[in-house]
């Protein structure tokens, strides 16, 4: 039983329950910035459920990117080093390549991994480098205040699209991972989401694979897409954020695996 | 020290980098820089170290971040519109601190410019380059036997001070082929303790993180007081330079690289027929020789500054001349090397317009 989740709490059964649910060991004590409901949040614990499952702290660094989730560090109990705007994956490749006895991921929104990164994201996965690829994908630019995103859905009002999306204009939403899994070097994509306990669960298992198969050695990127909300930016709750995802999103968006290894 | 090797200004320069330990090298095709990378990837794979040829400038130069805030001796190398595409990426890397050693074999601009030999990215090198208040400690060799030095010394001064190190080239050295002879570098003894920052992992319990965000301003504030008195330092104690024959010149020539190596002949001109001219050749341009430049204004009639540029480190002279002496320029651009006999015109036409004997007789 952890201490830090016993303080304050005095109750003369606690000793003789177990612990159906505690805080990762690796995820730090601390009020997360990110907006009620967003999805970030569940995907740090995820994140950090693995690591602590796999028992790979001490080797693992992550890559935070520019975005909502630039601050990750502040959250993750692990070495991280925060990268450029869209250049996760390059600051990626270099530490493995030096380092190929770490566990490296990188944590992207759509703007960084399929906009400004596009040219680094299909390159790291083209040279199939060994490392996990975690893209959480909400549609929108939530840090710089909602501006249109590479995976902004049609007809979707956007700061920088008003009156929606016009894909004559701003052209149609970005399905990176489909293409990624076009790529030998692509090793496992998947697309997940966290809107309820079921998905929650298909997130972390999709995740604890990824990694695993970066400590086995198996080559090549294994990519988590995340399809995520983002209440503020939406304008919507976080209830109807969920919504939105299940009726609209989903369906340009399509949950399940993309690409599996193949057999060996 | 070994033996000598006849090599190329780019492959000497790689080679040295292979033997001073570096365990990451990330580089894009430019010329004129390709030999480098070609170099590196037949050789550094095969002794301990990885070659990876990177999709674009930006992705190498974050390529190098990775690799150097790991703890690893990382280098990248390009030619300056590459060096241009970088500079988001080191202006990150200053702010984080990280060691690295970065190469820039310069060449005529601007826009896609020429491929021949050029000075003209001395602001880039030693102004910043990119956003924010940071300094590259810059080296500025003249010879294929200084391309080599320079990348152990720029190793050495990169993890001592926690800062990216740049050695500011041009094609023509890079090009050429000298004699070099490669010193005996103890990689062992070199290194230095990184386990208080490098992420390696969290085995301790207690995270290290790399990162240039501090959205508090007090904090980014002292953070840049902090790598300003680190500058300060720099600038106290790792000024490198050479001189020729100033000791009794009542005229110096102020140059660096390859038009201090044509300055040099020059002066040996110069000398044959009678006039005392010197030569002062700023090895480091940040830090920049300040005091050597103000000792030589209060012994000298006047300045010349020779370089392949419109005038760059002209003005770090002039500021540290203070209008007490007459600075005169002599440059040429576009890829052109100025000839030692142009040199030595424009030292003539110096001394006609100003005689040192009529002044101190008025
Ligand atoms: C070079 C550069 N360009 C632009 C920005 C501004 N910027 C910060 S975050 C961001 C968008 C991030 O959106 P996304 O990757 O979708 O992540 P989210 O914030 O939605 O999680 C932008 C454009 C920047 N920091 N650097």
């Amino acid at each position: 039983m952890s201490d830090t989740f016993n303080e304050g709490i005095t109750c003369e059964f606690l000793d003789d329950c177990d612990i159906v649910w505690d805080r990762p060991d690796s995820l730090l004590d601390t009020r997360l910035h990110y907006c009620p409901g967003c999805g970030h949040s569940v995907v740090h614990r995820l994140l950090m459920e693995v690591v602590d499952e796999l028992g790979i702290r001490d080797r693992t660094i992550g890559i935070a990117p520019v975005g909502c989730s630039v601050f990750a560090y502040n959250y993750l109990n692990i070495d991280m080093q925060q990268a450029a705007h869209g250049r996760a994956t390059a600051v990626a490749t270099g530490i493995k390549r030096v380092r190929p006895d770490r566990i490296v991921f990188t944590y992207q929104g759509d703007g960084d991994l399929a906009a400004i990164g596009t040219g680094e994201t299909i390159h790291t996965v083209n040279r199939g480098e060994n490392i996990v690829i975690i893209f959480i994908n909400n549609g929108i630019y939530g840090m710089t205040g909602g501006q249109m995103a590479p995976t902004t859905l049609p007809g979707v009002k956007t700061s920088t699209t008003t009156s929606g999306r016009d894909v004559s204009i701003h052209g149609h939403p970005l399905k990176i991972a489909e293409m990624l899994a076009l790529l030998p070097g692509a090793y496992y994509v998947t697309r997940t989401s966290v809107i309820s306990a079921n998905h929650v669960r298909k997130t972390k298992k999709a995740l604890l694979k990824a990694f695993k198969y970066q400590m086995e050695g198996k080559g090549g990127v294994s990519f988590v897409e995340v399809v995520s909300n983002c209440p503020a930016g939406w304008k919507m709750t976080p209830v109807d954020s969920n919504k939105w995802l299940e009726t609209n999103v989903f369906d340009n968006f399509p949950l399940g695996d993309i690409k599996l290894p193949v057999k060996d | 020290m070994s033996q000598k090797h006849l090599m190329k200004g780019n492959e000497a320069l790689a080679e040295a980098a292979i033997r001073a330990g570096m365990k990451g090298y990330f580089g894009y095709p430019i010329t004129p820089q390709s030999e480098l990378l070609e170099y590196l990837s037949v050789h550094l794979n095969n002794r301990g170290g990885s070659f990876v040829q990177a999709e674009s400038e930006i992705a190498a130069i974050n390529m190098v971040y990775g690799a150097a805030g790991i703890g690893e001796r990382a280098m990248t190398s390009t030619s300056s519109p590459g060096f241009s595409l970088m500079q988001e990426c080191i202006s990150y890397i200053a702010c984080a601190e990280l060691p690295c050693l970065l190469v820039n074999i310069v060449r005529g601009g601007p826009g896609l410019g020429t491929i021949q030999p050029s000075q003209g990215d001395y602001f880039q090198a030693v102004k910043g380059g990119g956003h924010g208040d940071y300094k590259l400690i810059v080296l500025a060799p003249n010879s294929v036997q200084e391309m080599a030095d320079f990348v152990y010394l720029g190793f050495d001064l990169a993890d001592k001070y926690r800062n990216p190190v740049l050695i500011l080239s041009d094609g023509a050295l890079g090009q050429m082929m000298e004699a070099v002879k490669f010193p005996d570098y103890d990689i062992e003894a070199h290194k230095v303790d990184k386990s208080e920052w490098a992420t390696t992992g969290n085995a301790t319990g207690t995270h290290k993180v790399i990162t240039s965000l501090y959205i508090k301003t007090e904090k980014m504030e002292e953070v840049n007081l902090k790598l300003q008195a680190k500058y300060r330092e720099i600038q106290e104690k790792e000024v490198r330079y050479e001189t020729v024959e100033t000791e009794d010149a009542d005229l110096v020539i102020v140059a660096f690289g390859l038009s201090a190596r044509v300055a040099h002949k020059a002066v040996d001109i110069c000398r044959e027929q009678g006039m005392k001219v010197g030569l002062l050749r700023p090895k480091t341009l940040f830090p920049f020789p300040k005091d050597q430049i103000k000792s030589l204004a209060e012994q000298v009639d006047q300045m010349l500054v020779v370089e392949m540029n419109a005038g760059q480190m002209l003005e770090d002279v002039q500021l540290n001349v203070s209008g007490k002496i007459p600075v005169e320029f002599y440059g040429r651009m576009g890829g052109l090397i100025p000839t030692p006999d142009e040199i030595v015109n424009k030292i003539k036409s110096m001394y006609e317009q100003y005689n040192p004997m009529e002044v101190t007789h008025v």
